[in-house]
């Protein structure tokens, strides 16, 4: 079957589709977009996390006809979308533009070791934000909770929020 | 495989009367794992995500109207007054992705024995709106849950939403398992007071085949709270009757062993958060009292 949907802003569409095919599938295997990791394939690791019409879901267990005309964002759409959020229209070689603050605060906080679990960390966290510009660590903790790092690098993940959660403060201060 | 996709409530009646076999695919959390794993390969799956009606709910004069596909994270942040003990019990449900897409009518297809709203359904009171082509009719929870994974719908009817008693009392939900999150619950206990007839109910997860109330222990309470006219003047419980009540809860299980837990720790387990929560929904109860005395 042929599913249509938004992604990262952009209409889509992919052609043959299985009928029992996952979100996840479509869009690293059809779309081209593998930023979302596939591993648990039953909801457990958070990985694939990306957003479905804004609220966060783990793609693997949304079925892809479930996604028909629906907006996805991924974690190759958060760049955009920060950039969209603060009304900036910068270029490609705008090197703070590249990345949207909270991949920017992951990097400086040195919270990525081998790098499976980001993208969905990324996903979680820049939507927590948007709730919630000031969590507390147990709003944190909860809602990175589906979220899995098996390096174990918690204490640098949460470094990393709390980091990106502090720069929005400033930059909210005039 | 076809993946049927409903416009309205009746064109799902009509697909689930023409396609009895076909799977209801609501949140997705039950049902994408068993694709994923290829431990299942239904002829057909019928997405019920395009019908509008079962995400909303409606808080009436004695029940609240939750439609099947409500998410939980929805329950947690709009029912928490008039469904506290499922409001719990959502909120122990895996992880906010999940919480996000998984909703009641799902747990109640899937009829897992360790499905996390069960015991608080079973503790507020409920009755599962169920309809086919044929027409709709009010299962009492009581008489839904049939087997390990069965329930009490006929192959033709789908769940359109489910009416739970709003509450009159406190109420508590708790789960055993091994971290806060993503967890199936190794056992699950629901204890609701309702001051209006003067009777106790209870719900047990994942400590027998189906979900089930503990109903010696239901009976026992009810009764002490009559007779020693606590309802009325509110004192504190005796520890023998908390301890009474306690033991009968952990004697309404039948568990097995399994790689969550044996079944004596499950029956400890259930004795203890029935212990717990009795202490807590009486303290609520003489709190909400004295605040009415003093209003």
């Amino acid at each position: 079957m042929r599913v249509d949907l938004t992604v990262n802003g952009r209409r889509q569409y992919a052609d043959d589709v299985w009928e029992g095919e996952s979100l996840l599938y479509v869009l690293r295997e059809r779309m081209g977009l593998p930023g979302s990791k596939n591993a648990c394939e039953q909801g457990e690791c958070g990985s694939c996390t990306v957003r479905l019409d804004g609220v966060p879901v783990c793609a693997c267990l949304v079925a892809a006809g479930q996604a028909e005309g629906r907006e996805v964002v991924t974690v190759e759409g958060l760049a955009q979308q920060a950039r969209d959020r603060a009304g900036r229209d910068a270029g490609a070689d705008d090197e703070a533009a590249a990345l949207s603050p909270v991949q920017r605060a992951f990097v400086d906080a040195g919270a990525v070791q081998c790098g499976f679990c980001t993208p969905g960390l990324l996903v979680a966290t820049d939507e927590m934000l948007e709730r919630n510009p000031s969590p507390s660590d147990a709003d944190i903790r909860e809602a990175l909770s589906g979220n899995l790092c098996r390096c174990t690098g918690y204490e640098k993940i949460l470094d990393a929020v709390r980091l990106a959660a502090a720069r929005r403060d400033e930059g909210a201060t005039p | 495989m076809d993946f049927l996709r409903p416009a309205s409530w009746e064109e799902a009646l009509a697909a689930k009367a023409a396609h009895p076999a076909a799977v209801p695919l609501a949140g997705g959390t039950d049902v994408m794992v068993e694709i994923n794993f290829d431990h299942r390969r239904p002829e057909h799956l019928l997405d019920l995500g395009r019908l509008g009606e079962l995400r909303d709910w409606t808080v009436g004069e004695r029940t609240v109207r939750l439609g099947a596909c409500v998410p939980y994270a929805h329950i947690m942040e709009h029912l928490r007054g008039p469904l506290p003990g499922l409001a719990l019990a959502a909120h122990t449900v895996a992880s906010p992705q999940i919480r996000n897409r998984g909703g009641v009518g799902g747990n109640l297809g899937t009829a897992s024995p360790a499905g996390d709203a069960h015991p608080a359904l079973l503790a507020a009171g409920a009755r599962v709106e169920a309809e086919s082509v044929r027409g709709s009719r009010l299962i009492p929870i009581d008489a839904f849950y049939t087997g390990v994974k069965r329930n009490a719908l006929a192959p033709d009817e789908l769940i359109r939403a489910v009416h739970i008693e709003k509450a009159g009392g406190p109420q508590q939900f708790s789960k055993v398992g091994t971290r806060n999150a993503m967890v199936i619950a190794v056992c699950a206990f629901a204890l609701a007071l309702h001051p209006r007839s003067r009777t106790v109910r209870t719900g047990i997860g994942s400590a027998a085949p189906t979900p089930v109330r503990a109903r010696d222990a239901e009976a026992f309470l009810t009764a002490a709270l009559d007779e020693g006219g606590f309802w009325e003047n509110g004192a504190t419980l005796a520890p023998s009757l908390v301890k009474e009540f306690a033991t009968l809860a952990s004697a309404a299980c039948a568990p097995i062993d399994d790689v969550r837990g044996t079944a004596a720790y499950r029956r400890h387990a259930v004795g203890v958060m029935a212990r717990r929560q009795l202490g807590w929904v009486w303290d609520q109860y003489r709190g909400a009292r004295r605040l009415e005395g003093a209003a």
